[in-house]
């Protein structure tokens, strides 16, 4: 099992490739002896009988023909156990807190497995995260997988971070833990997230994998997977709702590229490899909720949109994955609003079977609907004072304007420990819809209108 | 015929193997396991295969077994109420055999071969038969019977024919040539099956959404794609298609996309109503589900095994309704296949054949007469999912050229929350022409022409608009204010329908027809009130037009649309000018 080869006849960029061995694996785990007595882990990419070509994560610094590499005859697998929750992992899997190694309950392939759709429960939780934008208008519903679409030198951590510390689901006490993964992001990011955690208390229930900056990009690869594992675990062994934070999908997407450009592969759009979309997808498809398993995994990925480009492959493949985005706006923020969440292109497409009834409120889906309509509306009418100025628009047109006023100034804005219930999130959309006269709210039924309307509540 | 051979090498779901005298399409058996894969490329003693399923672990040296067999499915009753994977395992059964999870290696038939169904023979004894021909009947749902034809390619004389309860896979017909034929049929996914005669569409689809029918109807046979960025509402668009269009029998197909849609469909398909039958809708469905993550071979596999299950109830005389979604995966699954056998690229990275292989699959929707000489029909709806929202991309042009019916969605009109967000402005049918006829026969004589006052508004409306956008609406002349509003009525009373409204979900014809009438009435009015020198803000305040917006929602339309009507009519009379 343990044979030691020392037929390396290339080496390029991430990779090794190997002459006459014995038939290794595809997707095998591979470790690299180098001369200097240091270690280096990898993954069998491609495997025939004349030549195998190794992806090494740590870098192909130092390595030459002399090292010798071992085949583990086994995938990537994470060591899992509860006592991983309070630890901090590095991308690999390895303790950086200083604490012992995780003690394994078991030992699983980090690639999963697909799900049966057939064994999907349908997600239709609401979680609460107090922040009115999300509750309100773009629900989260636990099992879903919803990112945010943000760009460089917005406040996302913030916002994720608020997220993570005041999601719940209104009136209920089932374990709750956070699975924290971090690529390629900056050791002060790290920081910042790791002292929130630290200070709130959130620590003990999270599991932390980081990978920073500087730390391998090949590495990447398998960060996310092996907090999905553990998250997995978590969920549908010891029936968790977990949350999991992936951070910053667009380092990730990089190194996917950098890995395609080391294996000479036909390119796709800007450089990223065909697969991609496949590859997003083996990531975010790893949330849901299973029948008859009382856990669930649901996805917060963080993803800066590169020049705020939408339409860039990263969040356009992101986007025909996941269900909705939650989209951070520049404009929003440098009016100083936070949180900065522009409503319009942001959506979440569980909102509809988390909402409603016995589950928030009758009237949530309505009341949202006319929100959207007339704050689109609102902000359209603002293209168009600025060539003809306020005199010339109708009457109605004046008020939606000032309605998308008040839309962002009351509904969107809070402050960034403000934790909103979803009680008070419908009331302040009532109380800025009142504003707009009663003909025009045109998407709320009469009924809810009688019931709900801060007009016909005085007059009671 | 089976050979065995072993692996030479593998990337990825690309595994090259040697030693198994394979012809093209040949389904092989890959690594101990006997994972399921398809040769695709054939050179010298090589044969590279693309497997369905996870590869990680395969070793070269592992052996390979060719079963000399094309990728088929199994055509018989049980196919109703099914859900199959992209290769026709049904998902339940792999649920019992490996759990929550798909695990590797698993097979499963297509069809349950315990399942004993009722067969009544209609052929009798000494009957000269052929390919197609109807030997009998099978209750399989409640209202679908399901007939058992000779395969293609058998004919001959009846020597035997049994009637009583049968598996699937027990003999129920003799001929005389000693041919046995049970009620199952396997048919290779990658080829047409045969038909008598494609004929002209001439029937409309009704689907019962206001902006499809009404607007840019789409006939049984017929082909339509429905575009649209991401969040533009292209899987609820295919799913109403899938609950309330008229067929006989629905294929869905999702084709790469999420977990949790194909999960909502599978849990909320058993307990919707059929609006004709007034069964559960599952009766009349087959889900084929292959979503993202779940391998991409078999994803570029889906959408065969959907079409040619369609064909084999069409085969029938039944109208079947296709929907794939979305066509994009499908095609991006060929770009992954293509480019990891490192052929040449044709545009962005799309295998040169990509425009081929989409015109082939489109082909094989249409209406027929089938070997049985029944009319069946095939409509198939493809939802194409551009990048960046960005039309001019391979796929959607490669399906425009084919198709007849654009559904063009449009994310802002999504953003301001319009449902179904199809632009009226670019989107068009080619049907319209050739359903004259039904309509006037059908809904009313002066159809045709309200749809057209309507979209000559919608029309108006856009070019007004750019004249707004400068000068504002105020300074419009009050005629054209006048457009403006009635336009704003039809997109928002008429094009605009909620998906999630227990009323508003479904339209029938007629009440489409009264909708539009009732705003083309309202138009009509207002225009007469406006000559006879009545203040716009006298018009624009009727109050019966603003409670036509909710009409819609009631319960018993017709008495709510004939009150609202009444009342306007009462409004007008007080105002003055009619």
């Amino acid at each position: 099992m343990t044979k030691e080869y020392k037929t390396i006849v290339e080496v390029s960029g991430p990779l090794i490739f190997l002459e006459k061995t014995e038939p290794v694996g595809y997707g095998e785990l591979v470790q690299i002896n180098l001369p200097d007595g240091t270690t280096k882990r990898g993954q069998v990419l491609d495997t025939s009988a004349d030549m195998v070509v190794v992806q090494v994560f740590e870098g192909t610094v130092g390595l030459n023909e002399e090292s010798g590499v071992v085949f583990s005859g086994e995938t990537i697998k994470l060591p899992v156990s509860k006592d991983m929750l309070g630890r901090i992992l590095s991308g690999a899997g390895e303790p950086l807190d200083g604490g012992p190694r995780i003690i394994p309950d078991k030992r699983v392939d980090i690639n999963g497995a697909s799900m049966n759709p057939y064994s999907r429960m349908p997600p239709e939780d609401f979680i609460q995260t107090g922040i009115s934008t999300i509750d309100g208008t773009n629900t989260l519903v636990r099992g879903q997988k919803l990112p945010i679409f943000s760009g460089s030198g917005l406040p996302h951590n913030e916002i994720a971070l608020q997220i993570a510390r005041q999601a719940k689901v209104p009136g209920s006490d089932e374990p709750f833990a956070v699975v924290f993964a971090a690529m390629g992001i900056t050791n002060e990011e790290a920081q910042y997230f790791m002292e929130d955690f630290e200070k709130t208390g959130a620590l003990e229930r999270a599991v932390v994998f980081l990978n920073l900056a500087d730390d391998p990009a090949v590495e990447r690869i398998v960060t996310p997977r092996m907090a999905l594992t553990a998250a997995e675990y978590l969920a549908y062994e010891h029936d968790m709702h977990v949350l999991v934070i992936l951070t910053d999908i667009t380092n990730y997407c990089e190194a996917l590229r950098q890995m395609g450009a080391a294996r000479e592969e036909v390119p796709g759009r800007r450089g990223y490899p065909g697969y991609m979309y496949t590859d997003l997808a083996s990531l975010y498809e790893r949330a849901g909720v299973i029948k008859g398993i009382k856990g669930s995994v649901t996805q917060f990925s963080i993803l800066t949109m590169p020049g705020d480009d939408i339409t860039h492959p990263i969040p356009d493949l992101s986007g025909y994955i996941t269900e909705g985005q939650i989209v951070v706006s520049r404009e929003l923020h440098r009016k100083g609003i936070y949180p900065p969440i522009n409503v319009l292109p942001s959506l979440s497409r569980l909102m509809n079977s988390g909402i409603g009834k016995g589950k928030t409120r009758e009237d949530h889906k309505a009341v949202s609907d006319q929100m959207y309509a007339a704050y689109a509306e609102g902000r359209d009418l603002r293209g168009l004072v600025a060539i003809v100025g306020k005199e010339a628009l109708s009457e109605r047109d004046r008020m939606l304007l000032e309605f998308a006023d008040l839309f962002e100034d009351r509904f969107v804005r809070q402050s960034r420990d403000e934790d909103r219930t979803i009680d008070d999130t419908l009331r302040i959309a009532w109380e800025i819809l009142a504003e707009l006269p009663e003909a025009q709210l045109t998407r709320i039924d009469n009924k809810y209108l009688d019931k709900y309307h801060p007009a016909h509540q005085k007059s009671e | 015929m089976e050979v065995n051979g072993e692996i030479y090498r593998v990337a990825g779901p690309v595994v090259t193997v040697i030693g198994i005298k394979p012809r093209m399409y040949d389904v092989v058996k890959v690594g101990h396991e006997g994972l399921m894969g398809e040769v695709i490329r054939i050179k010298g003693e090589q044969a590279t295969v693309q497997v369905y399923e996870d590869t990680s672990g395969l070793k070269p040296g592992e052996p390979v077994m060719n079963t000399g067999l094309p990728l088929s499915v199994e055509l018989g009753p049980g196919l109703l109420e099914s859900i199959y994977d992209g290769i026709q395992r049904p998902l339940p059964v792999l649920q019992e055999q490996m759990g929550n999870f798909i695990q590797r290696g698993v097979t499963a038939n297509g069809l349950d071969r315990e399942r004993v169904w009722e067969f009544k023979p209609t052929a009798s004894k000494g009957d000269e038969v052929k390919g197609g021909n109807i030997l009998g009947l099978v209750q399989e749902t409640k209202n679908i019977e399901h007939k058992i034809m000779v395969p293609p390619s058998i004919s001959g004389t009846i020597k035997e024919i049994k009637a009583g309860s049968f598996k699937v896979d027990e003999t129920i017909c003799v001929l005389t040539d000693g041919t046995e034929i049970s009620m199952m049929q396997k048919w290779p996914v990658r080829g047409p099956r045969p038909v008598a005669k494609k004929l002209m569409p001439t029937k409309p689809l009704i689907t019962g959404q206001r902006i499809l029918d009404g607007m840019f109807p789409i006939a049984k046979g017929g082909t339509a794609a429905i575009p649209g960025p991401f969040g533009s509402g292209k899987t609820v668009t295919q799913q109403q298609l899938a609950k309330w269009s008229d067929t006989d029998i629905v294929v869905y197909i999702g084709c790469g996309e999420r977990g949790n849609e194909m999960a909502d469909v599978l849990n909320e398909f058993p307990e919707l109503e059929d609006p004709k039958t007034g069964r559960p809708l599952m009766e009349r469905t087959v889900l084929i589900a292959n979503t993202s993550n779940m391998p991409v071979a078999a994803r570029e596999a889906s959408v065969y095994t959907g079409i040619t299950i369609a064909e084999y109830y069409r085969d029938m005389g039944y109208d079947v309704a296709l929907m794939a979604d979305s066509s994009s995966r499908w095609a991006e699954a060929m770009r992954e296949i293509s480019s990891r056998l490192e052929e040449m690229p044709g545009e962005e990275g799309y295998p040169a054949y990509l425009s081929a292989r989409l015109s082939e699959f489109y082909e094989r929707a249409g209406a027929v007469n089938s070997l049985a000489g029944l009319d069946g029909s095939i409509t198939v709806i493809g939802a194409v999912s551009p990048p960046g929202g960005d039309f001019s991309e391979p796929v959607t042009q490669n399906t425009l050229r084919i198709v007849k019916v654009f559904w063009a969605l449009d994310a802002k009109l999504s953003q301001r929350r319009h449902f179904p967000s199809i632009n009226w402005l670019t989107s068009y049918s080619l049907y319209t022409q050739g359903l004259a006829g039904w309509y006037s026969e059908n809904v009313g004589s002066d159809w045709t022409q309200l749809r057209d006052d309507a979209m000559d508004l919608l029309q108006q409306e856009s070019e007004l608009q750019e004249i707004v956008q400068l000068v504002g609406s105020d300074a419009l002349p009050e005629d054209q204010q006048l457009t403006l509003e009635v336009a704003r009525m039809v997109r928002e009373y008429f094009l605009q329908q909620n998906a999630f409204h227990p009323v508003d979900t479904y339209c029938p014809f007629d009440k489409q027809y009264k909708l539009l009438k009732s705003i083309t009435r309202y138009g009509e009015m207002a225009t007469a009130a406006l000559e006879a020198g009545v203040p716009m803000n006298k018009i624009i305040t009727i109050k019966a037009k603003d409670e036509l917006a909710k009409v819609k929602y009631e319960e018993d339309f017709d008495a709510a649309v004939d009150a609202v009507m009444k009342k306007m009519d009462d409004e007008f009379a007080q105002i003055g000018g009619n």
